[in-house]
């Protein structure tokens, strides 16, 4: 390996590492809200993805119907109860989230001629298709488990998983799709080229990050966001609805996935269960923070897209092997020095 | 009543014995794929229904097991050591399990540490790991596998229809349900299903906690490979295909569906989501209008919904429709035995436990401050202080569950302040939680065996075998013994959860006794008691001071205190402000000082 070569997969891993630390945040933010550890993560990274090379492709991306579907579900489920209730003031709020929007968003795809359009419109056309169905997840699925332990919710969040992996097979097929990039430009630092694609996924990490800092230290609903991670009755106490946080950190996390699937589909073929991979390497850095720290999460992603990076280079059919390896030993640490006595509850 | 569940059981029997003359040989190979499931779907519900270890890894060991089998009985240049096990399949067994129980063992001592939810993260992790070297190792044939795995025979016999293979995965299935069964029908049996309720109470009735992981973790790995070893050898070949990840989350779906407490929970599970999968891969794609692997869809559904309202599976749902199995089969009965062998009772005034200047800080916080206390034997010593004064952390530091930050703690002589609780139980001393810590699921009965863990010694292998017979008598016969002796008899057959609070804590006094303790500590045994109830209790510790016993009491109800204490300390921010004989403490200016706030 010359330096040439260790520039070229160091570019590589960082660009990656990006994409994993932004999936190790959204974890992280999940597990501290809610308790749930968002195996799905990754799916809406393929979601996103996929969604975008459908529309760029002229046809309809299968999220549509996963939306309508999951929002006439809640309309009934949350209609019901609000009728049982007898809070008919809640029903036109219920109607506009789960009936309105998705039929506006199919009306939209039905109007427009999506293949023509450009790309930020994609982009954003494909965000209104996943985004949603982050909160509407966490309300179907874990909402009425709110309470449970967190080993429950871990194998709902395992059940999601796998039927978010069908769906996306339903919708798009077994072939992999590949985005044209956002720029096409090259970059050149003395004998290292840095692609376009590289900068955007670099500085939308970045931006993006800095955008949840700051939604964290100085919006209401991100100190909100805060607070039930640090004490659920204690913030419930002080008016912070649950069930809001719940699904703002779903909502957060499906933005951060689709997102990010968006950032790598011109770098790399996306298929309908590669999201689980990459959401796995996500996971391995947000354990790395101990699924609490979000710095050293995203330290542990980029760390965890180097070391794919420079394996694929010695040990390609290893790649994996050695990255999930990895995750034991972090484990172990973890396990060593975080001292734990029951408590007596 | 026991007539009626052996009925069920013969018939049972009889129906599967009946399946491969009269079956077609579809449904054959139906049922061969629902018996192997199974087997690792009952390692689940050892693994997590049982001990609360969720794995979604099962699929590597089952991919060990067949892997080592293939591997051994096709390679044509088997080195010297490995060659006799390519001779034959059976030896190819042996092999496959050793190499599992030794990956397992490896895996297990690197996960089995880390807490709640990060062992099933780990077993996620190495799941894919295992199942990707298998598909990038050369030897191993790469992506596309092994072909040409030889039949398996039996006493000459070639098992080489499905319909004969039938009887081998059954006779497995049967022999692993009852090896489970028995195992959880025993004294480390009991062990492994305190698991669940925490390691703290588990540890301080002397059970090695870490090591019941590993043991349910080696039998799940095991029940996997032998699964593997028989799918290798009905299939003929293998590839890496049924042993990922999503195949190691299915089997966690067939426990849990099913009913992950339940042993025959495994076997229901893996019935519903082997003939579910099988009708949803038809009928899927006909009206889906391509093919793929849609029933993902459903399964995925499917738990969230299970998860949702039935957390506890579908064979108690189905065990409700059959009175009197359910039920039945988990209550132990008790046999007159010869009891169980005692320590040398010790003449009143021995040293028992010496406590001095036992320093606990958390952090900064110091809760207790140079503490000094001492219990003889035949003496009740009570310990009181308003609340937050350091009572339960002394109890805590002493009996090893937290230990002390500096002094010296001595009981009988030798120094315990750095043994753990289990050690410290084996010495003699047995206590009681303030917030109890019983196993609401399990019998009075069997909540009280758990305290004489330490009087038995029979291990795993002879709990498997059933060969503990004798001595499981002889453990329930002084279980029972203690569950008289406190006055809860006529509640030994019920769930300990549906007792009254009350009892609850008279539980937790027989629980301390039956591991035939010198020193018992009591962590406030009368709160919740009503008069009558406190005065039996008085008694019952009067009695146990008369053996020769030592008491050393932590209460609030100063009655009952006053009334059979010898002596009293006095605690208050962390020290010790009194002690003395009861009338002379009640006198004490700092006492009256530290609960009424100043002489009136």
């Amino acid at each position: 390996m010359d330096l040439q070569i260790a520039l070229l997969l160091g570019q590589d891993g960082i660009t990656n590492g990006a994409i994993y630390a932004l999936l190790a945040l959204a974890l992280v933010l999940v597990f501290a809200v809610t308790r749930v550890i968002f195996i799905p993560q990754g799916e809406f990274a393929t979601l996103g993805a996929l969604s975008l090379a459908s529309l760029q492709a002229g046809k309809t991306p299968g999220t549509l119907w996963l939306l309508l579907g999951a929002g006439t579900a809640i309309f009934i489920i949350d209609g019901f109860q609000a009728v049982r209730a007898g809070a008919l003031h809640r029903l036109p709020k219920i109607l506009l989230w789960n009936l309105a929007y998705p039929g506006v968003a199919g009306l939209i795809l039905f109007l427009v001629e999506p293949a023509e359009l450009s790309m930020i419109a994609q982009v954003l056309l494909s965000l209104m298709l996943v985004v949603p169905l982050g909160p509407m997840i966490y309300r179907l699925a874990f909402q009425p488990l709110a309470e449970a332990s967190v080993l429950v919710l871990l194998i709902v969040s395992v059940a999601v998983h796998i039927a978010l992996v069908g769906l996306g097979l339903l919708f798009f097929g077994a072939e992999g799709s590949r985005t044209p990039a956002f720029s096409d430009a090259v970059f050149e630092f003395g004998t290292i080229h840095v692609t376009g694609q590289t900068v955007w996924v670099l500085v939308s990490s970045v931006l993006l990050i800095a955008t949840l800092y700051l939604f964290f230290e100085r919006s209401l609903y991100g100190k909100a966001l805060r607070a039930t991670a640090i004490n659920r009755i204690g913030a419930r106490l002080m008016g912070i609805s649950t069930i809001m946080a719940g699904k703002l950190s779903f909502l957060l996390a499906a933005l951060i996935g689709a997102f990010s699937g968006i950032l790598i589909a011109p770098i790399t073929t996306i298929y309908y269960d590669t999201g689980f991979l990459i959401g796995l390497k996500g996971f391995v850095g947000a354990i790395v923070g101990g699924l609490a720290s979000y710095p050293v999460a995203a330290a542990g992603a980029l760390l965890v897209g180097l070391l794919e990076s420079y394996s694929s280079f010695w040990a390609s059919a290893f790649k994996e092997v050695i990255v999930f390896t990895l995750i034991i030993p972090v484990l172990l640490w973890r396990s060593l020095t975080t001292h734990h006595v029951e408590e007596d509850e | 009543m026991m007539s009626r569940q052996r009925w069920i059981y013969a018939g049972f029997l009889a129906l599967l014995l009946l399946g491969p003359i009269i079956l077609p040989e579809f449904y054959i190979t139906l049922l061969n794929y629902i018996g192997l499931y199974a087997i690792v779907a009952l390692g689940l519900v050892l693994l997590t229904g049982v001990g609360g270890l969720t794995s979604f890894g099962q699929a590597a060991f089952v991919g060990l097991g067949a892997y080592a089998t293939a591997y051994l009985t096709t390679a044509t240049d088997l080195s010297g050591w490995l060659a006799p096990f390519g001779q034959s399949p059976w030896l190819a067994l042996v092999a496959g399990l050793a190499l599992t129980a030794l990956v397992a063992a490896i895996l297990g001592a690197l996960t089995l540490r880390l807490s709640g939810h990060y062992l099933p993260l780990g077993t996620i992790a190495w799941g894919i790991s295992i199942y990707f070297l298998f598909g990038n190792l050369e030897f191993l044939g790469g992506h596309t596998g092994i072909t040409g795995i030889p039949t398996l025979s039996f006493l000459g016999w070639e098992l080489k229809l499905g319909r004969e293979f039938y009887f081998l995965i059954w006779v497995a299935l049967l022999a692993s349900v009852w090896l489970t069964q028995n195992l959880l029908d025993s004294r480390e049996g009991r062990a492994i299903r305190a698991l669940k309720g925490g390691t703290l109470m588990a540890e301080a009735m002397g059970v090695n906690t870490a090591r019941s992981k590993i043991v349910i973790f080696l039998i799940a790995a095991m029940f996997a490979c032998v699964s593997g070893w028989l799918y290798a050898h009905l299939q003929r070949f293998i590839n890496p295909t049924p042993f990922g990840l999503h195949i190691g989350i299915e089997y966690l779906f067939m426990a849990v569906l099913g009913g992950a407490a339940h042993v025959w929970g495994a076997l229901l599970g893996a019935g519903v989501i082997t003939i579910l999968k099988q009708w949803l891969q038809d009928f899927l794609p006909q009206i889906l209008g391509s093919s793929g692997n849609f029933e993902v869809i459903i399964f995925g559904l499917m738990m969230v919904l299970i998860l949702q309202r039935a957390r506890d599976g579908l064979w108690p749902i189905l065990a409700r429709c059959i009175p009197n199995v359910a039920d039945k089969c988990a209550q132990k009965q008790v046999f007159p035995a010869e009891p169980l062998p005692k320590k040398p009772s010790l003449q009143a005034g021995n040293k028992l436990l010496v406590v001095g200047d036992v320093v606990k800080k958390f952090g900064g916080l110091v809760a207790c401050n140079r503490m000094n206390l001492s219990v003889q034997s035949g003496e009740v010593l009570a310990l009181i202080g308003p609340n937050g004064a350091g009572k339960s952390t002394m109890f805590n530091c002493i009996s090893g569950v937290d230990p002390a930050s500096s002094g010296e703690i001595r009981f009988l002589g030798e120094r315990i302040e750095r043994l753990n609780s289990r050690e410290i139980a084996s010495r003699g001393m047995s206590r009681t939680f303030q917030h109890v810590r019983l196993l609401p699921t399990m019998s009075v009965l069997e909540n009280v065996a758990i305290g004489a863990h330490l009087r038995g010694n029979k291990g795993v292998m002879s709990a498997l075998l059933h060969l503990d017979r004798a001595e499981e008598k002889r453990l329930m016969a002084e279980a029972a013994k203690q569950i008289e002796r406190v006055g809860l008899a006529e509640h030994m057959f019920d769930q300990a959860g549906s007792l009254a609070l009350g009892q609850q804590r008279i539980l937790e006094i027989a629980r301390a006794l039956a591991a035939d303790p010198r020193l018992l500590l009591l962590d406030e045994p009368a709160a919740g008691l009503r008069y009558l109830e406190k005065q039996a209790l008085a008694d019952l510790l009067r009695r146990l001071r008369a053996e020769g016993m030592g008491i050393l009491l932590v209460e609030h109800d100063v009655d009952f205190v006053m009334g059979l204490a010898d002596r009293v300390v006095v605690m208050e921010f962390g020290e010790k402000i009194a002690e003395g004989l009861p009338e002379q403490v009640q006198r004490d200016p700092a006492v009256l000082e530290a609960y009424l706030g100043g002489v009136a």
